[in-house]
């Protein structure tokens, strides 16, 4: 096996998390991309992996979903969000010829694309790269742990949503950063309660506390709850930046406050 | 199941046997010889099986969270309601299975007889089959490559005692892999009626249902047609409605317009839905007054007309 640690399109950058969920539109994207929006507000320097190949859902919220990758020396560049260059995104989503096309793939051909997006993107120098995964335990995850396990990443963010459906399938996932030997960094209970913008009355639409009874049951660190907002999907549909844009909105600290628990863990993990 | 190779290229691949990854390989010798591109005798077996059932739904979506399961549990609720109907729901989400819980058969086991498995009955004419009910806690994950998980799904329908039933409703992942190209192949010999697909409101859904949709036509699958789950929220209190996914493509409308494939109805937002499927009951017979029972209702209703439809074709082809 090659010694990929020491060279390779990885080794600039300084820490690697991965967005895990056992369950399905719990908000995997949702969170990814909301967190580097949030570590580029920081001053980071920050780049998503998107590995979800039936459904790349990042290329829209960033609004480039028009863009196309080139190739360098180095591999393929990925594509930049902004002219400044601090967000920079790989996705299938920019491999298809058309934006309907469906990736209509069995296991063996996705982890080939897999460990492509890991060793052949010329990331160049990052503070962050944030991995989006599809939901389940299986290749695509597999393949992303198996690929990035000699850059040693900092570890799972688990998504979930507040009812026992979706708790019930975020252990499984759990179980599987056990037994891959994926540190979880902690848990994040998305869509938790809707605040109904004509009376502010609160509406637990997905019922409520499982993600922060599964962290406690799980004995990992539950980073936050973040709510329903409606002006936060829109953001999402229009690719705008809900940080920048939003900062009023309820969701908003609950991104701030888990970002911080980010910075202030790499910064524990690293000292 | 064997394990096998990383970079497996697929034992109906032109490489197969072939590759440099095939080395060492069990199945080496066997992919060579060309017998892995040969189609596999279970389909024939699965054909035989699935003899004594009359109608095949599949609910699919390319997105994951949209309520798949949850349609898919209420769907078998709502066709089993009439009992002079057997319905059977297959859950072939092998990383997810959430249909055990929903029906409130967490922690059933399923058991074995001479004619195969048995599936797990909510009530007499409503039997179940899920992964979920092969492990032995709720932390267990099963961590499978696809071939493995293709395995388990042909097992499911080649295995499964299901006996005469009248509808078979297949509950599936999100996606467009290894699991949806099994099922399809498996029943290829079958006939499936149709694909019944879901969808939420905003872009991020649609975007991924579109290429299920053209996953239906890749594969010359029927689609019954859309469902708009989530479709609005009235707030309890003040009676106000909110777009809390908001439609900012036209939604499901739209993209069914654009796409010439049936609109079956929109459910709105009602948080006792996720309430009755934590708890394990049919939201049709808990809040039977709610705008989303109505809107299931219907939507189940045109199910059934049109797999009716179908039924009443075949019978005329055959008497001619």
């Amino acid at each position: 096996m090659e010694a990929a640690q020491e060279t390779g399109n990885l080794t600039g950058i300084r820490q690697i998390i991965l967005v895990l969920s056992g369950k399905g539109g719990v908000g995997k994207s949702t969170i990814s991309t909301e967190l580097a929006l949030a570590l580029r507000h920081s001053g980071k320097k920050v780049g998503i992996l998107d590995v979800d190949l039936c459904g790349p859902s990042i290329p829209r919220m960033l609004k480039v979903q028009d863009k196309a990758v080139h190739q360098c020396d180095s591999g393929w560049v990925p594509v930049f969000v902004d002219q400044e260059q601090t967000i920079s995104l790989m996705s299938v989503g920019f491999l298809l010829e058309k934006p309907d096309e469906a990736v209509v793939w069995r296991g063996p051909k996705k982890n080939a694309l897999i460990k492509q997006f890991v060793s052949d993107v010329a990331w160049g120098d990052l503070d962050y790269l944030i991995v989006d995964t599809p939901p389940g335990t299986s290749d695509e995850h597999i393949s992303a742990v198996e690929a990035l396990r000699p850059y040693k990443p900092l570890g799972a963010i688990l998504v979930t949503t507040p009812q026992a459906i979706s708790v019930g399938d975020v252990r499984r996932e759990l179980t599987f950063c056990k037994k891959t030997g994926l540190r979880v960094i902690g848990i994040v209970e998305n869509m938790s309660g809707f605040v109904c913008p004509h009376c502010s009355e609160c509406t637990h639409l997905f019922s409520k506390g499982g993600g922060e009874e599964l962290a406690r049951h799980a004995k990992v660190p539950f980073l936050g709850c973040v709510p329903l907002d409606p002006q936060l999907t829109k953001s999402l549909e229009e690719g705008q930046d809900f940080i920048q844009e939003f900062p009023k909105s309820p969701a908003f600290p609950a991104f701030i406050s888990i970002t911080q628990q980010i910075l202030d863990g790499t910064l524990a993990q690293t000292s | 199941m064997e394990e096998v190779p990383q970079d497996c290229p697929g034992t109906s691949s032109a490489q197969a046997g072939k590759g440099a990854s095939c080395q060492g390989c069990p199945n080496q010798r066997l992919c060579a010889s060309g017998a892995g591109a040969a189609p596999d005798p279970a389909i024939e077996e699965i054909k035989e099986k699935m003899r004594t059932v009359k109608h095949k739904i599949l609910v699919l979506s390319g997105k994951g969270g949209v309520g798949k399961s949850t349609f898919s549990a209420h769907l078998a609720h709502g066709l089993a309601e009439d009992e002079s109907k057997q319905v059977a729901l297959l859950d072939i989400d092998i990383c997810g299975p959430s249909i055990p819980k929903m029906m409130g058969l967490e922690g059933e086991q399923v058991h074995q007889s001479g004619s195969g498995w048995s599936p797990v009955y909510v009530e007499e004419n409503l039997g179940v089959m899920s992964v979920g009910f092969l492990l032995g806690s709720p932390d267990d994950a099963v961590i499978w490559r696809g071939p493995k998980k293709n395995g388990m799904i042909k097992q499911f329908l080649r295995d499964v005692d299901w006996g005469e039933i009248d509808y078979l409703v297949v509950d599936t992942p999100p996606g467009t892999s290894d699991e949806h190209l099994s099922i399809v192949q498996y029943l290829s010999a079958a006939h499936i009626d149709g694909a019944v697909i879901i969808t939420t409101p905003q872009e991020v859904s649609l975007q991924d249902v579109r290429k299920e949709i053209n996953f239906c036509h890749k594969v010359k699958l029927p689609i019954i047609g859309v469902v708009e789950n989530m479709s609005g929220f009235i707030c309890p209190k003040c009676k106000n409605e909110s777009q809390i996914f908001p439609p900012t493509t036209g939604g499901a409308e739209v993209m069914c317009q654009d796409l010439k494939v049936p609109l079956l109805g929109k459910v709105p937002l009602d948080p006792q839905i996720g309430k009755s499927c934590d708890n394990g009951q049919s939201f049709l017979t808990e809040v039977p007054d709610s705008p989303a029972t109505l809107a299931y209702r219907n939507i189940i209703q045109r199910i059934q007309d049109f797999c009716d439809l179908h039924n009443s074709k075949e019978e005329k082809l055959i008497s001619c």
